[in-house]
C-alpha cells in the first residue's frame, strides 16, 4: 500500500498505543527497575520477567523462547543490569515480530477482494468500517458486502459504516445465502469498476465446522468470477482474548488459508502480548492493529513501534 | 500447545507414581505443570498463584487412596479444589423482589451482552414463565438497539424503544415506567460495551446503576478472555457491586480460565453459560464441568471412579496376600488380572474417557492390550486344566496343541503367552526373595492401566 503520510502517522499511532497500553495495570517492563535497583540479573529476575510475560498473554511458548534467549545471555554474563536486560528483551521480541510485519499490498486485481472473517465479537464490522475509511482516504473506490445474514442488525451496523464513509453497500435480507450476497457484490463491484471490495461475514466460532464450510463456499463462489479472489483473507482477532487466539488462527487458516491478521481492541485492557504468541506460532502477516474506537485508532502493524509500546514504562513518552 | 502441556502434565504425574504419599519434593514439578496448564487456560497469574499454593498445601502429606495412583490422587485434589473455587451450581436468577425485577447486563465490547440479553429473556419466559421487557441503553454501537429489538421479537419478549440520541438513564427510567405500567415481571437492561479503564464510560454505567437500582447486576464475560479479565471483573465489581456473572461462548474450544479468575476476584457466582448461537443456548452454570475443562482433563475423574468400582478389591487383595506369603503366582492369577481389564469395558471404553489430547498416546500404549487379544489370552488360559494353570512347566508340545485347538488360536500365541508368563514369574520370584514385594506390585501396576496395582 502506498501511503506517503504513513511514517509520521504511524509513529503517532504507536505512541497512542503506548499510552493506551500504559493504562493497563501490569506492564511488562514497568517497575522492573524499581523492584531490582542495581541488582544483578539472575534466575530470580528472569522468573519475575517470565511471570510478567505470561501475565501479558504472551503465552508459554513465546515466553519460553524469549527466556531461553535471555538465559543464554545471562549465562554469558552479557546482561549486567536491568537496562541491558530490557534491551535484550526488546531484541528478542523484535526477532519474533519482525517477520510478520508485512503490509497489505492492494493492486493487481480490480476489484481487489478482501474477505473478512473471525469469531463473534472480534470486531469484524468495525474493522471493515475503519479499513474502508483508510482506503477511501488513499483515494480508492470501495464497496462493502454484507455477508453476515445471521446476526440481528449486522447489515444495519455495516450500513452505518457505509454511509459514514460514503461507499456503496451490497446487502440482502436477513437469512439470505452469504455466498450469494458476496457473489452479487463482486459482480456489482466489477460493473462499477470499484477498486476494493470488502466482504463482511457472520462471526462464527472456529469450532463450528458447518459454518466453516459456509465460508469455504464463499471462497469457492468468488473464485468462479475471479480465480484470484479473495485476494486477501483477513482474520480479525480480539486482542483481549487469551491463548485461544492461537486455536482460532489455526482453525481459520486450515480451512481458508488466512493471508493477513487484524488484531483489535489493543486499548487499555489488553497487554498486547497475544500478538507475540501468534507471531511466534504462525508466520501470517499482521496487517493492522486497532487500539480504540475512533478512526485514527486503527493503523498498520509496525513491529518496532509495537515492541516499544509494550516496553515503554508508563508515563514516559517515546 | 495444550497437547504438549497435557503431555507434560501427565509425564509429571507419572513421575509421582510409585509413591504412597505425596511429598513436597515429588509434587513440586507437578505443581509447576499445573501452573503452566492454568496459565495456558488464561487463568490470571495472581489467581494461579493462590490456587497452586492451596493445592500444594492440600497435596503434601495427603495419603493416597489405595485404589488410586498418586498421580490420580493429585489430579483429584486439583480438580476438587478447582470445583470448590468455582462455587455452587447455579439455580438461575434471584427473582425474589418487587416486580418488575430489574436485571442489568454489563461488560466489555464483544463479550456477548446483547445476545445474552435475548437468551436470558427467552429463559425467563420459557423456564420461569415470566413476562419480560427488554431495553437497550447502547447508544454507541451502530444498530445495537435494533439488534436487541430483533432478538426481543424472536423470543417473544416486550421491547421498550430507544434511540441513539437519548441518554442511557432516561431510556432506562422510561423502560422501568413502562414495565411497571404494563405489569412486566422482569425488566432486562442491556448496556453498551465498555472498557474497564475508560473512566467516563465506567462513570456512565455507575450512574445508570445508581439511578435504577437493578436487583441483579450481571457481568458478561467472554470465556476466551485473556489475563486482563481479572482486572475487568474487579473494575466492574467495584462500579456495580455485581450479583453474578454470565460466561459466554463456551461452545468454542477455549479452556475458560477467565471463569476462575472472575469468580476469584469478584466472589460472585457464575449464573449462566452461553453455549451456542441460538437463543436457547443458555444453561445454568455447573462448576464441575468448567473445572474439568480448565484442566483439559476430559472425563478423567469419572474414569478414576470407574476403576474404583470395577476392580474387584477382594481378588486384588487375595493376590497381594498370595505374593506376601511367598506362594507362587500362577496362570489362574494372570487370568483374573486379564479379566479385570476386560471388565472395565476394554481399553476402548477407557480411552473414550481420556482428554482428547491424551487419546492418541494412550492408544499407542493400548495397542499391546488390544481387547481381542485380551479375550484370546483369557481363552487360552481357560482351555488349560487347573493343574496346567498351577504348573505351566508341565505343558508340553501335545498339551500346547490341545490348548491352541481349544481356544481356537494358533500355536505360537500359546507359546507367547507362556513365555510372557514365565518372564513375569521369574521377576516376581526374584523380587520376592529380595523382600521387595511392594516394589514388585508397583512394577506390575506400571504395566497395567493406572489404578490397577492392589
Amino acid at each position: 500500500m502506498t501511503n506517503p503520510a504513513s511514517p509520521p502517522a504511524a509513529r503517532g499511532f504507536f505512541k497512542r498505543l503506548g499510552e493506551r497500553l500504559s493504562t493497563g495495570s501490569s506492564r511488562i517492563a514497568e517497575g522492573l527497575k524499581s523492584i531490582l535497583p542495581g541488582r544483578k540479573i539472575d534466575a530470580e529476575v528472569l522468573e519475575e520477567l517470565e511471570e510478567r510475560l505470561i501475565g501479558a498473554d504472551v503465552g508459554v511458548e513465546a515466553t519460553a523462547r524469549i527466556l531461553e534467549d535471555l538465559g543464554r545471555r545471562v549465562a554469558r554474563k552479557e546482561l549486567g543490569d536491568v537496562d541491558a536486560l530490557v534491551g535484550a528483551l526488546r531484541r528478542a521480541m523484535l526477532e519474533i515480530l519482525a517477520p510478520v510485519e508485512k503490509r497489505l499490498q492492494i493492486g493487481g486485481a480490480k476489484p481487489y477482494v478482501i474477505l473478512v472473517v473471525g469469531i463473534n465479537g472480534a470486531g469484524k464490522t468495525t474493522t471493515i468500517g475503519k479499513l474502508a475509511n483508510r482506503l477511501r482516504t488513499e483515494g480508492r473506490s470501495v464497496m462493502l458486502a454484507s455477508g453476515d445474514t445471521f446476526r440481528a442488525a449486522a447489515r444495519e451496523q455495516l450500513a452505518v459504516w457505509a454511509e459514514r464513509n460514503g461507499v456503496p453497500l451490497i446487502a440482502q435480507q436477513a437469512g439470505a445465502e452469504p455466498a450469494a450476497v458476496i457473489y452479487d457484490a463482486l459482480q456489482a463491484a466489477r460493473a462499477r469498476e470499484i477498486d476494493v471490495l470488502i466482504a463482511d461475514t457472520a462471526g462464527r466460532l472456529h469450532t463450528q465446522s458447518h459454518l466453516m464450510e459456509e465460508l469455504k463456499k464463499v471462497k469457492r463462489v468468488l473464485s468462479r468470477i475471479d480465480p484470484g479472489a479473495p485476494h486477501e483473507v483477513l482474520l480479525v482477532l480480539d486482542g483481549t482474548i487469551g491463548q485461544n487466539a492461537l486455536a482460532q488462527t489455526a482453525e481459520f487458516d486450515r480451512n481458508l488459508g488466512v493471508t493477513g491478521l487484524v488484531i483489535t481492541k489493543l486499548d487499555g485492557t489488553a497487554k498486547g502480548g497475544v500478538v507475540l504468541a501468534i507471531a511466534q506460532r504462525f508466520k501470517i502477516p499482521i496487517r493492522f492493529v486497532g487500539v480504540g474506537e475512533s478512526l485514527e485508532d486503527f493503523g498498520e502493524f509496525d513491529a518496532a513501534g509495537f515492541v516499544d509500546a509494550l516496553l515503554r514504562p508508563a508515563g514516559e513518552s517515546a | 500447545m495444550f497437547d504438549q502441556l497435557t503431555e507434560r502434565l501427565s509425564t509429571a504425574l507419572r513421575n509421582l507414581s510409585g509413591r504412597g504419599r505425596l511429598t513436597d519434593e515429588n509434587v513440586a514439578d507437578t505443581v509447576r505443570q499445573v501452573r503452566l496448564a492454568l496459565l495456558e487456560a488464561d487463568v490470571a497469574l495472581p489467581v494461579v498463584k493462590t490456587f497452586t499454593d492451596a493445592v500444594r498445601e492440600r497435596a503434601v502429606g495427603a495419603e493416597v487412596a489405595k485404589s488410586l495412583t498418586p498421580g490420580q490422587a493429585f489430579i483429584k485434589i486439583v480438580h476438587d479444589e478447582l470445583t470448590r473455587l468455582m462455587g455452587e451450581p447455579s439455580t438461575g436468577l434471584d427473582l425474589r423482589a418487587q416486580r418488575p425485577v430489574v436485571v442489568m447486563l454489563a461488560g466489555l465490547q464483544g463479550a456477548g451482552k446483547t445476545t445474552s440479553a435475548g437468551k436470558l429473556a427467552r429463559w425467563l419466559i420459557e423456564k420461569e414463565r415470566k413476562k419480560v421487557l427488554l431495553v437497550s441503553t447502547d447508544v454507541y454501537r451502530p444498530a445495537a438497539i435494533l439488534q436487541l429489538q430483533t432478538l426481543a421479537a424472536q423470543v417473544g419478549a416486550g421491547f421498550a424503544e430507544s434511540t441513539a440520541d437519548e441518554a442511557p438513564i432516561a431510556i432506562a427510567r422510561r423502560a422501568l415506567d413502562e414495565a411497571t405500567r404494563s405489569a412486566y415481571d422482569v425488566l432486562l437492561i442491556d448496556t453498551a460495551g465498555r472498557l474497564h479503564v475508560d473512566a467516563e464510560m465506567m462513570a456512565e454505567v455507575r450512574d445508570l446503576e445508581a439511578a435504577i437500582h437493578p436487583h441483579e447486576r450481571l457481568f458478561v464475560v467472554d470465556s476466551m478472555a485473556g489475563q486482563d479479565a481479572v482486572n475487568a471483573a474487579r473494575a466492574f465489581n467495584e462500579a456495580l457491586s455485581l450479583t453474578g456473572v454470565i460466561l459466554t461462548k463456551t461452545d468454542g474450544d477455549a479452556r475458560g480460565g477467565a471463569a476462575l479468575s472472575v469468580r476469584q476476584v469478584t466472589g460472585k457466582p457464575i449464573r449462566f453459560i452461553g453455549t451456542g448461537e441460538k437463543t436457547d443456548a443458555l444453561e445454568p452454570f455447573q462448576p464441575e464441568r468448567i473445572a474439568s475443562r480448565i484442566l483439559g482433563m476430559g472425563d478423567v475423574l469419572s474414569l478414576v471412579e470407574q476403576v474404583h468400582e470395577q476392580v474387584d478389591r477382594e481378588k486384588a487383595e487375595k493376590l497381594a496376600k498370595k505374593l506376601h506369603t511367598g506362594k507362587s503366582f500362577d496362570l489362574g492369577d494372570l487370568r483374573d488380572q486379564l479379566s479385570q481389564l476386560q471388565r472395565m469395558g476394554g481399553m476402548a471404553a477407557v480411552l473414550e474417557k481420556l482428554p482428547a489430547q491424551l487419546q492418541a498416546n494412550a492408544a499407542k500404549a493400548a495397542g499391546a492390550v488390544d481387547p481381542k487379544a485380551l479375550k484370546r489370552q483369557i481363552g487360552i488360559i481357560d482351555s488349560m486344566t487347573p493343574r496346567e494353570r498351577r504348573r505351566p512347566d508341565s505343558i508340553d508340545g501335545s498339551r500346547k496343541r490341545r490348548i491352541a485347538n481349544g481356544a481356537g488360536v494358533a500355536l505360537p500365541e500359546v507359546n507367547r503367552l507362556l513365555k510372557q508368563f514365565d518372564q513375569m514369574h521369574k521377576t516376581m520370584k526374584k523380587l520376592a526373595k529380595g523382600g521387595m514385594l511392594r516394589n514388585m506390585m508397583r512394577g506390575m501396576a506400571g504395566r497395567l492401566p493406572p489404578g490397577f496395582g492392589p
